[in-house]
C-alpha cells in the first residue's frame, strides 16, 4: 500500500547553513502521525518543504506514491494535501462564511468562474455550512475573521484547512497558546474532522501528541532521530536526551 | 566609428554612474525601510534646482555641499512627517505618499521656477576640454562627474562593508525584520537612510544639471528609468542595481548614437506601400526608439528571469 | 504591501444583505443618471456629466485591480488609450466603408481592444504582485506611450487621430451630434458596466481576487493558483478601461497620445484612491470630485494641480480609506443613534480647519504671483475677499493663519477624535458594529 507521504534523504541548505539533512520520514495512509522536536529542529521548515513552500536541495518527497518536491503549493493542494498555519493565517477582512466558502470553492469544482452568482451555489452553501457546523461557529457566521477570538480563529484555520476535502491533511502547532479547555476542544475537533484522513501534526503540547498520535516522529538538528509508536517513543533513551526530560506539559 | 565608440562608452559609464547614484540610495531605501520611494527622481530634481539656484547665489562649489544637505534634512522631515505617519497603512499607502510627493514637488518646482531650462552653467574652473580623443573634445566637466561616481561609490562600498552601520544596511538588504528585531532606533536609522539616500540623489542632481538639462520634467523624464533599473536589477540588489545603471547606461548612450534602421539595412520599401504600421516599424533609427529601450529590457527581463539580474528577495 | 487594501472591509460590507437599502441605492444611482441633465440643463454641465460618466467607469474599472485584488498599477490608461484608439479606427472605418454599426455598439469595440491588449500584456506583468507589479505596470505603460509616437500611422503621432461621430449610421433616429445623447449613451454604458462590475464580485473568480488580496499565501493552500486570479482580474480591468477609452474617444471626437500617457494614469488612480478603493460606489465618488475638481479648480486658479497633490498627499496620510470610507465609517452611528454625539465636535473643528485651509492657499498663490511675475497686478479672491498679492498684509495674514489655523485646528481634532470614540463605544453597547 503506498504511503500517504514518503520524504527520503531530503535535505535543505540555505546558502551555506544545512537546515534538514538526510530527513527520512514515512507517514501512512489513515495514520495519525505527529512530529516532535526542540524549537529550532526544523519542524516548520520540514512541513514547508512538503507543503511545497520551498523546494528541496536534494532528496524526494511523495505524496501518495507520486513525487511532489518541486511543485508550487497549489498544485500540491490539488493532489489532495491540505496544511494549516503556526501563526493564523484566514482571511482576516472576509466572514466567517465567506472564509470557509473559499475554501470549499475549488473542490466543488467552480474554479475561476465568472459567470455564476456565488450565493446561488446550493453544493457550495451546503459544504459551506456543515464545515462551519462541524468546527462550531455556525452562531459567529457574519464576523469579520479578525475579530473572532484566538481559540476560533485557529479552529477557523482548522475548518479552512479540510473544507477542501483534501485527505492529507498537515496542521502546524494547532493548539498553540490556547487554554487547556480550549485545547481539549480542539482536540476532539481535529480527532473527528480528520477521522479517516491522514494528518500530520507539529504539536509541543505533549498530552496532546501522545492522546492523538498513532505514530511519533523526532526531529532534532534537521534529523529525524526516532519513528515510532508513542510507548516506544517514550522509552528511547535517544529522544529522551534530545528532547523528552526538559518536556513538561 | 572608433571614436564613437570611445566616447559613447565614456558617456555611457557615466550616465550609468549617474544611475547608479540614484539607485543606490533607493534601493537602500527600500531594502531597510521597504517602501519604494516613488519621489526619489524628484529629489534629485531638487538637488539640480537646488544647485543651480545655490551657484545663481553663490557659487557652484558651495552648492556642491549645501544643495545636498537641504535635500538631505528635507527627506528626513518627509521620514519623520509623512512615511512614519503612514507607515501603519502598509506598503501601498507608503508608495502612494511618494507618489502623491513627486506630484507635488513638481509642480511646485513648476510654480517656482517655470518649466523652461535653466541656465545652470558649468564653473568655470572645469569649463575646458580634458582631453581630445581622435577629432573630439572631452570636457573635463565629465571626467568630474565621472570621479565624484566613483569617490562617492567607493565611499558607500567602504561605509557598507567597513561600519557598523553598513553591516546593518547589508543585514536589511536580505533580512530588512530583522533590522526590526535587533533594538537598534529604527525610527532613528530610518529617518538617517532616507536623509542619505535623497541626499545621494541631490548629489546626483547638483553634478548632473549643468550637463544635462535642468528642467522641472526631469524627475518625470529619469523616474521611471530608474524603477527600470531596479526591477532589472533585482529589487534589494546593490550588485545587481550596479551592473543594470551600467548596462542601460551604455545601451541607451549607445543607441542614441546609431542611426540605423531596418530601411538603412535592407533598404527602403516600395514607395507604393503608403504609410502603416509596416513602414513606420521598417524606417524608425535606433537613435529614435532609445528612450524606450529600457522598457524593452524590462519586459525582456521579466520574461526571462522574473526575479531580476541578481534578485534574491521576494516581495 | 497588502496592508492598506486588506484592512479596508470587503466592498460588499457584510454579507450582502439584499435589502431595501441595497436596491434603493441602486434605484437612485440610474435615476441620477437619468434625470441629472434634466435638472442641469446648461451645455456645460451636460459636458461635465458626460466627463463624469467616462471618469467613472475607468476608475470602477480600475478598482477591480487595486481595491479587488489588491493590484496598484501605475500604467492602467494603457487601455484606456488602446481602447480610444480602436474606437476611433473603427468609427473612421465603418463611416468609409458604410457598414451597419451604429455608434452605441463602437464601445464594446474599445472593450475589445482594451481585453485584447490585457490578454497578451497580462501575463507577464502579472506574474508579480506588490511593488514590482506598480513598476512593472510603470514601465510598460511607458513603454506604450513612447511607441504610440513612433508609431505614427496607427497613433497619428503628437495629433493623434480624429473621427467623427455623426458618420455613423444613426439609431431610433438619433445621430449622436449634441452633447446631451452622448451623455445618454454614456450613462447607459456606465449603468450597464457598473452593474456588470458588480455582478463580477459576486461571483467566485470576484470572491477569489478578494482572498488573493488579503492573503496570497493561503489563497495557494486552497487550491488556486494566485497569478491565474490576478491575470483574469487584469483582463476583466483592461476590457472595462478600453469601454471608457472609447466613450471618450466618441466624447471628444478625438484619440491622441494622451489618453495612454502616465498623467491619464496618475488622474484615474487619483480618482480612484481619493474616492474610496473599499467600497463599491467609492470609485465613482471620486470620478464626481476628481473631475469637479479639475474643471473649476483650474478656472480658479493657476497652480490648481498642486491643490490636487496636496489633496492626494492628505487623503493618503489621513483617511486612506478615501471619501467612501469616511462617509461609511459613520453608519454604525447612525444606525445606533449616537451621530448627534459627534456633530458639535465637528462643528467646532470646521472653523479652525477652513482657517487653516485659507493660509495655505494664500500662501501658495501668493508664492505662484510672485514666480510668474504678476505679483504687482494679482489679487486672490477668497471667499470674495480681495487679497493682494503684494501687500505684506497679505503675507502676515497667510502667515498667522497657516500656522495659529493648524494649532487650533489640531487642538479641536483632538476634541473630535475624543467624541467620536465615545460615539462609537455607544453605539457598540447598543449592538451596532458596523
Amino acid at each position: 500500500m503506498t504511503n500517504a507521504i514518503e520524504m527520503r534523504a531530503v535535505e535543505k541548505s540555505f546558502g551555506n547553513v544545512r537546515i534538514i539533512q538526510d530527513l527520512n520520514l514515512t507517514v501512512a495512509k489513515g495514520e495519525r502521525h505527529a512530529i516532535i522536536g526542540p524549537n529550532g529542529a526544523g519542524k516548520s521548515t520540514t512541513f514547508n518543504l512538503i507543503s511545497g513552500h520551498i523546494t528541496p536541495t536534494s532528496g524526494a518527497i511523495n505524496l501518495n506514491g507520486e513525487s511532489i518536491g518541486g511543485l508550487r503549493p497549489f498544485e500540491i493542494n490539488r493532489r489532495g494535501l491540505s496544511r494549516s498555519f503556526q501563526v493564523t493565517n484566514v482571511f482576516a477582512k472576509m466572514t466567517v462564511w465567506e472564509n470557509i466558502r473559499c475554501a470549499v470553492l475549488w473542490a466543488t469544482g467552480h474554479r475561476y468562474a465568472f459567470w455564476k452568482n456565488v450565493d446561488n451555489l446550493p453544493e457550495v452553501r451546503r459544504r459551506t455550512a456543515e464545515i462551519l457546523e462541524d468546527i462550531h461557529l455556525t452562531h459567529r457566521r457574519d464576523v469579520p475573521a479578525g475579530l473572532l477570538t484566538y481559540a476560533e480563529q485557529r479552529e477557523l484555520e482548522i475548518g479552512i484547512t479540510i473544507a477542501g476535502g483534501a485527505n492529507v491533511i498537515m496542521l502546524d502547532e494547532p493548539t498553540a497558546g490556547m487554554s487547556n479547555t480550549e485545547t481539549d476542544r480542539a482536540v476532539a475537533l481535529i480527532r473527528r474532522l480528520t477521522e479517516g484522513r491522514t494528518l500530520v501534526i507539529v504539536e509541543h503540547d505533549m498530552s496532546v501528541v501522545f492522546g492523538l498520535a498513532d505514530r511519533i516522529s523526532v526531529l532534532v538538528y534537521g534529523n529525524i532521530i526516532a519513528s515510532g509508536t508513542p510507548e516506544e517513543i517514550r522509552g528511547n533513551p535517544k529522544v529522551k536526551e534530545a528532547y523528552l526530560g526538559e518536556e513538561d506539559h | 566609428m572608433l571614436e564613437l565608440i570611445v566616447i559613447s562608452t565614456l558617456n555611457g559609464v557615466l550616465f550609468g554612474m549617474l544611475l547608479f547614484l540614484l539607485s543606490s540610495g533607493l534601493t537602500v531605501i527600500f531594502s531597510m525601510m521597504g517602501v519604494l520611494n516613488f519621489a526619489h527622481a524628484s529629489f534629485y530634481m531638487l538637488g539640480a534646482f537646488f544647485g543651480y539656484q545655490i551657484s545663481k547665489w553663490i557659487g557652484f562649489w558651495p552648492a556642491l555641499i549645501f544643495a545636498p544637505l537641504l535635500v538631505g534634512a528635507l527627506g528626513m522631515a518627509v521620514e519623520r512627517y509623512g512615511l512614519r505617519q503612514t507607515h501603519k497603512h502598509g506598503h501601498v499607502a507608503e508608495l502612494l505618499l511618494t507618489f502623491g510627493l513627486a506630484f507635488a514637488i513638481e509642480q511646485v518646482v513648476q510654480m517656482i521656477w517655470g518649466k523652461l531650462p535653466m541656465d545652470y552653467r558649468v564653473p568655470a574652473l572645469l569649463d575646458f576640454p580634458a582631453f581630445t580623443i581622435f577629432s573630439t573634445n572631452y570636457p573635463a566637466y565629465k571626467m568630474f562627474m565621472l570621479l565624484v561616481s566613483v569617490v562617492i561609490f567607493i565611499a558607500l562600498l567602504i561605509v557598507l562593508k567597513r561600519t557598523r552601520v553598513g553591516l546593518i544596511v547589508q543585514a536589511a538588504l536580505t533580512h530588512p525584520s530583522m533590522v526590526a528585531h535587533l533594538g537598534h532606533n529604527v525610527g532613528r536609522v530610518f529617518m538617517l537612510v532616507f536623509g542619505v539616500g535623497t541626499a545621494l540623489a541631490a548629489v546626483a542632481g547638483v553634478i548632473a544639471g549643468p550637463a544635462l538639462v535642468t528642467q522641472s520634467d526631469m524627475a518625470a523624464l529619469l523616474g521611471p528609468i530608474l524603477f527600470v533599473v531596479i526591477v532589472v536589477g533585482g529589487l534589494g540588489s546593490l550588485p545587481g542595481a550596479f551592473f543594470a545603471s551600467l548596462l542601460i547606461g551604455l545601451v541607451q548612450t549607445f543607441a542614441v548614437s546609431m542611426n540605423g534602421s531596418l530601411a538603412s539595412l535592407f533598404g527602403p520599401l516600395d514607395p507604393s506601400i503608403g504609410p502603416s504600421l509596416l513602414t513606420d516599424v521598417w524606417n524608425v533609427t535606433i537613435a529614435q526608439i532609445a528612450p524606450i529601450l529600457p522598457y524593452v529590457l524590462l519586459v525582456l527581463v521579466l520574461i526571462v528571469r522574473p526575479m531580476g539580474l541578481m534578485g534574491t528577495r521576494e516581495t | 504591501m497588502t496592508e492598506l487594501t486588506s484592512r479596508a472591509p470587503s466592498p460588499t460590507g457584510s454579507a450582502p444583505a439584499r435589502n431595501i437599502g441595497f436596491y434603493a441605492a441602486w434605484g437612485l444611482f440610474i435615476l441620477a443618471v437619468i434625470l441629472l441633465p434634466l435638472i442641469f440643463r446648461s451645455g456645460g454641465s451636460h459636458t461635465t456629466f458626460s466627463l463624469i460618466g467616462i471618469a467613472a467607469i475607468f476608475a470602477l474599472s480600475y478598482n477591480i485591480l487595486l481595491g479587488q485584488t489588491g493590484l496598484l498599477s501605475f500604467g492602467h490608461a494603457v487601455y484606456y488609450g488602446l481602447g480610444g484608439f480602436l474606437a476611433v479606427h473603427g468609427m473612421n472605418a465603418i463611416a468609409a466603408h458604410g457598414l451597419p454599426v451604429p455608434l452605441p455598439f463602437v464601445p464594446l469595440i474599445g472593450g475589445f481592444a482594451g481585453l485584447v491588449f490585457a490578454v497578451v500584456i497580462g501575463w507577464v506583468s502579472t506574474q508579480r504582485a506588490g511593488t514590482v507589479f506598480a513598476m512593472i505596470s510603470l514601465g510598460i505603460g511607458e513603454l506604450v506611450a513612447s511607441s504610440s509616437l513612433i508609431l505614427r500611422s496607427f497613433f497619428g503621432g503628437e495629433a493623434g487621430i480624429t473621427t467623427n461621430r455623426t458618420d455613423l449610421p444613426a439609431l431610433f433616429g438619433f445621430n449622436f451630434g449634441p452633447q446631451i445623447q452622448v451623455y445618454y449613451l454614456i450613462g447607459f454604458w456606465l449603468v450597464l458596466s457598473a452593474i456588470a462590475m458588480y455582478a463580477l464580485t459576486r461571483t467566485p473568480l470576484g470572491r477569489m481576487c478578494n482572498a488573493v488580496r488579503d492573503n496570497p499565501e493561503r489563497v495557494q493552500f486552497i487550491g488556486y493558483d494566485p497569478h491565474v486570479i490576478r491575470y483574469l482580474s487584469f483582463c476583466f480591468a483592461g476590457f472595462f478601461a478600453g469601454i471608457a477609452g472609447a466613450l471618450a474617444a466618441i466624447n471628444f471626437e478625438i484619440a491622441n497620445a494622451a489618453y495612454l500617457g502616465a498623467v491619464q494614469s496618475g488622474i484615474v488612480l487619483f480618482a480612484t484612491f481619493i474616492g474610496g478603493i473599499s467600497y463599491f460606489f467609492g470609485p465613482i465618488l471620486g470620478a464626481v470630485v476628481v473631475t469637479m475638481l479639475q474643471l473649476e479648480l483650474s478656472d480658479i486658479t493657476t497652480v490648481w494641480q498642486l491643490y490636487f497633490g496636496i489633496i492626494f498627499i492628505g487623503i493618503v496620510m489621513f483617511a486612506p480609506g478615501g471619501l467612501a470610507s469616511l462617509l461609511m465609517m459613520h453608519r454604525p452611528l447612525v444606525r445606533a443613534g449616537t451621530l448627534p454625539m459627534v456633530l458639535p465636535a465637528y462643528l467646532v473643528a470646521i472653523v479652525p480647519t477652513i482657517l487653516f485651509a485659507c493660509g495655505v492657499i494664500l500662501t501658495i498663490e501668493v508664492l505662484a504671483a510672485y514666480s510668474q511675475g504678476t505679483a504687482a497686478s494679482s489679487t486672490i479672491r477668497l471667499f470674495r475677499i480681495p487679497f493682494e498679492a503684494a501687500n505684506p498684509m497679505t503675507w502676515l495674514a497667510a502667515a498667522v493663519l497657516t500656522i495659529g489655523g493648524f494649532f487650533v485646528a489640531r487642538m479641536t481634532w483632538r476634541g473630535v477624535t475624543a467624541a467620536w470614540d465615545r460615539a462609537m463605544m455607544a453605539a457598540r453597547e447598543r449592538g451596532y458594529h458596523a
